[in-house]
């Protein structure tokens, strides 16, 4: 990014999830990548600092080639509990996460049915209790339902993740005036995830106030994810500077811009 | 045929395995070929932890060794 030392973009505050800060406010997720190669080249354009990650059986020949390519590229992995349909399962697919990764932090998915994909919002909270209590720090995927929002930050998570729309559909931010009445309440980040198809869907998250973006489809199954997810790191921070900005009020009718007098 | 010399059979991943001597959790690992770090252990349905592993494998065992992968 060419950024002049004098540039007034400079000193915009970082990211801060729980104890952690992080410069970029582009969450990546690893899911859809057609190789450790191209997610590589991906990962290092998008220049996130902080990935999902699925937990899943280990076999010989797969080996543990995604957390090695986290390591090397200095990403700090967030496991997810993809695929948990209940509290129980997502409780346990953390702690093993916990576990295999040596870390507290979860992206917490509890999700109702295969078809949407959409969070279980009862089961969701659940779980979202238990790992607080655990000791968690907690990151859920949530509607974009704002008393939800609420009671998850009640319940102690570190962030909420309402989406823009369901999972891999990249339709965009399907509801812009909850996700602000989201950001309105919230005393933690909020993370628009899910739902992002192209650059103008990140940038609108920031624009309503989000503290970051978290996508892996729009990027991963993009015809050249590098490209993609460039486009998203500069739409991710665009957008976080039109929010500091201050965007002028919309008018029904014209207002010139040069003197009106001769 | 005494107890003793019944194998140990388990269950890893889904897989149904046999093993004629006693042995570990880590030994398990390695006689599987699958990778100790970066993994995590379940034993019928809840956390095995690291500092368990040098505990012996027990009779019928359902084992899941799991680790992180592209997701989310």
């Amino acid at each position: 990014m060419a950024d002049l030392p004098e540039s007034p973009a400079n000193g915009l505050p970082p990211l801060r999830i729980g104890d952690r800060e992080f410069g970029s406010r582009l969450i990546m997720g690893t899911g859809g990548a057609e190789n450790l190669a191209v997610l590589e080249e991906a990962l290092v354009a998008s220049g996130t600092e902080l990935t999902t990650v699925a937990m899943r059986r280990v076999d010989a020949a797969g080996g543990t080639g995604v957390l090695d390519l986290l390591k090397r590229l200095d990403i700090m992995p967030l496991p997810n509990t993809a695929g948990c349909r209940t509290a129980a399962e997502a409780v346990l697919t953390a702690n093993l996460a916990a576990e295999a990764l040596g870390t507290t932090w979860v992206k917490l998915e509890v999700v109702a049915d295969e078809r949407t994909l959409l969070p279980d919002p009862i089961e969701l909270l659940s779980a979202a209790e238990q790992l607080v209590d655990a000791g968690f720090t907690v990151l859920p995927y949530t509607n974009d339902d704002p008393v939800l929002a609420r009671r998850l930050e009640d319940a102690g998570c570190a962030a909420v993740m309402p989406l823009g729309a369901p999972i891999g559909t990249g339709l965009g931010i399907g509801n812009p005036h909850n996700i602000e009445m989201i950001v309105g309440a919230a005393g933690v980040p909020v993370i628009l995830d899910a739902g992002i198809g192209t650059a103008s869907d990140a940038a609108l998250a920031m624009e309503l106030g989000c503290s970051a973006v978290l996508l892996a489809t729009a990027v991963t199954r993009a015809k050249q994810p590098p490209l993609m997810a460039a486009a998203m790191a500069d739409a991710v921070r665009a957008g976080l500077l039109a929010r500091h900005a201050g965007r002028i009020p919309k008018r029904f009718w014209a207002q010139a811009s040069s003197p009106s007098t001769p | 045929m005494t107890a003793m010399s019944i194998p140990i059979g388990v269950t890893v991943n889904g897989e149904d395995h046999e093993f004629a001597e006693p042995l570990t959790v880590r030994q398990l690992l390695e006689r599987l070929a699958l990778p100790c770090q970066g993994v995590a252990v379940a034993v019928d349905g809840a956390v095995f932890p690291k500092s368990r592993w040098d505990e012996q494998v027990g009779r019928g065992w359902t084992i899941e060794v799991l680790t992180a992968v592209q997701g989310g």
